[in-house]
């Protein structure tokens, strides 16, 4: 019994360390958001005035428009023909089918680094100047593949009869995408958009090296990282991230808590 | 019409701006001004820059073995608690995963030049990289460790076994899979990591990320850093290559243990 209780004492300190080791620096920097010192590690008094400023800066709220509009804009648009790629390689003949889809893990397997300055230099050989359109152009490129590979697994699990059915009842093809596949595969669609939204709100360095003086979040808080970013910035991230996690998870969580009071009491019988 | 059609229009993106961007990658590594050269591949592996290439493998390396040393216990425990508790703190555990790296990796900055010595250090790199890919070897562990079925740890120790042999023998090799997979996705970022050392490190710590910058945007030599590119991609499929073939090995041990 003792020997149990001290394995759980073990256990609840390990893991605490490990969180607090996770945790740490951005609970710090959300503490001396609120700190009136310029200086981090130096209290001196409570205010609001970092989230006055945060709001203020114009900088910084452009950086957050820009990462969320390309994060949205290109997932939209490599969800879209990413599906419609997948789509069209499943009913592709082996050999060409290996061919593209070969090519396509190319930016999962690249280095983001490599990545980066090969569309760099495809944009000077163009002579496209835009950032904006820089960026948007590079994530729907990275983006692309982890569509393609969350959709290809469901289409596998499809049967092609009801797109026969479909097509047999005189629906034409793209009604029968419309109606038929895109139901069904639609697991795979969602979890493509969503990996591709948060790679996309998260990237640095493909943005950092593809882009042209148009900056996001990420490459923002790299330019300032020697003068100092903002504290109350970090407070910005984190309370929605956690909360959005929370909230998917804890139907989970609730569901398993559910069972196991179920089969603990199966088992009192 | 065939079904085919609808990747036409992902076709075309992929040959623009997946395929010929890399064309062009290796298009200036291999010309120089009198058309086609080696040279820049040459230099691309003379000692010099083999030594960067080496630093950054040795820090990929050390950040691999910090992270399977300190992120399976994790993985272990959580398997090993209710189901309930365990997915509520898994989240906990993926939370970091999803907020913007850089601003972690800044927060540590902010606090390594506040509180300790080390900042602009390799310990300092280390440290950023360690905390940055932590939850990507905790993760495939403990989806591998929670489908590990109870009845072999019991027979273990029905047969025997105490704690100890148990794992070893039971618990460590069934998680193989997950332990590799884990070593994939901290060895290979962590060996081409531009960021973190650029932030942690300060330009004191040269790794090759660095140096293919360096290369690019300082000296604007595009054959030079293409050449580095094109060592440095060989390198990552060289990796992926050996962890796959592991992988095969332990999944066919798994077979094995199956038929039992």
């Amino acid at each position: 019994m003792v020997n149990k209780k001290a394995r759980g004492f073990f256990r609840g300190t390990y893991l605490g360390l490990m969180l607090l080791f996770l945790y740490a620096p951005i609970l710090i920097l959300i503490v001396f958001s609120f700190n009136e010192s310029k200086t981090l590690g130096n209290w001196t008094g409570f205010t609001f005035d970092w989230y006055a400023k945060l709001f203020r800066s114009s900088e910084i709220m452009d950086a957050l428009g820009v990462t969320i509009s390309v994060a949205l804009i290109s997932s939209v648009v490599s969800t879209a023909l990413g599906t419609l790629a997948a789509i069209g390689l499943h009913s592709m003949g082996r050999r060409r089918r290996a061919v593209i889809e070969n090519i396509s893990q190319l930016p999962m397997v690249n280095p983001d680094l490599v990545t980066g300055i090969s569309l760099m230099l495809l944009f000077l050989f163009l002579g496209l100047r835009d950032g904006y359109t820089r960026l948007i152009i590079a994530h729907i490129t990275f983006n692309l593949p982890y569509v393609i590979f969350s959709v290809l697994p469901k289409l596998r699990q499809s049967s092609n009869m009801l797109y026969e059915a479909a097509l047999d009842l005189g629906c034409t093809p793209a009604m029968a995408l419309w109606k038929v596949i895109i139901p069904d595969i639609l697991p795979g669609i969602v979890s493509g958009f969503i990996l591709a939204f948060t790679l996309s709100i998260d990237d640095f360095v493909v943005s950092f090296f593809a882009g042209n003086g148009v900056d996001n979040l990420s490459m923002y808080i790299y330019a300032s990282a020697r003068r100092g970013v903002n504290p109350a910035l970090s407070t910005l991230i984190f309370v929605p991230v956690v909360t959005l996690l929370l909230i998917v998870n804890i139907r989970s969580i609730r569901e398993e808590r559910r069972r196991e009071i179920q089969s603990r009491k199966v088992d009192m019988k | 019409m065939r079904r085919s059609v609808f990747s036409y229009p992902y076709i075309v993106w992929m040959l623009l701006f997946i395929l010929s961007p890399m064309i062009l990658i290796f298009y200036y590594a291999f010309t120089g001004e009198g058309g086609f050269t080696l040279q820049y591949l040459v230099s691309a592996l003379d000692a010099d820059n083999l030594t960067v290439l080496w630093d950054s493998i040795r820090l990929a390396l050390y950040t691999t073995v910090i992270c399977l040393l300190l992120g399976y216990p994790v993985a272990l425990m959580l398997s090993r608690m209710r189901k309930a508790t365990a997915t509520l703190l898994s989240v906990f555990f993926i939370v970091p995963m999803w907020m913007n790296f850089l601003l972690r990796t800044y927060a540590w900055k902010v606090l390594l030049g506040a509180y300790t010595g080390i900042l602009y250090t390799e310990a300092a790199v280390l440290l950023g990289m360690v905390y940055n890919f932590l939850p990507f070897m905790i993760l495939p562990v403990y989806t591998i460790l929670m489908k590990l079925d109870p009845s072999y740890i019991e027979a273990a120790g029905d047969l025997g076994a105490n704690g100890v042999t148990t794992f070893f023998k039971v618990i460590l090799p069934l998680s193989l899979p997950g332990i590799i997979s884990g070593i994939t996705m901290v060895f290979i970022p962590s060996t081409t990591t531009f960021a973190i050392s650029q932030l942690l490190g300060g330009g004191m710590t040269m790794l090759y990320g660095d140096l293919i910058y360096m290369k690019f945007i300082t000296e604007q030599s595009w054959s030079a850093g293409s050449a580095l590119s094109i060592v440095l991609l060989a390198f990552v499929l060289l990796s992926m290559g050996v962890m796959r073939h592991f992988d095969k090995d332990s999944s066919g041990e798994k077979g094995g243990v199956r038929k039992w």
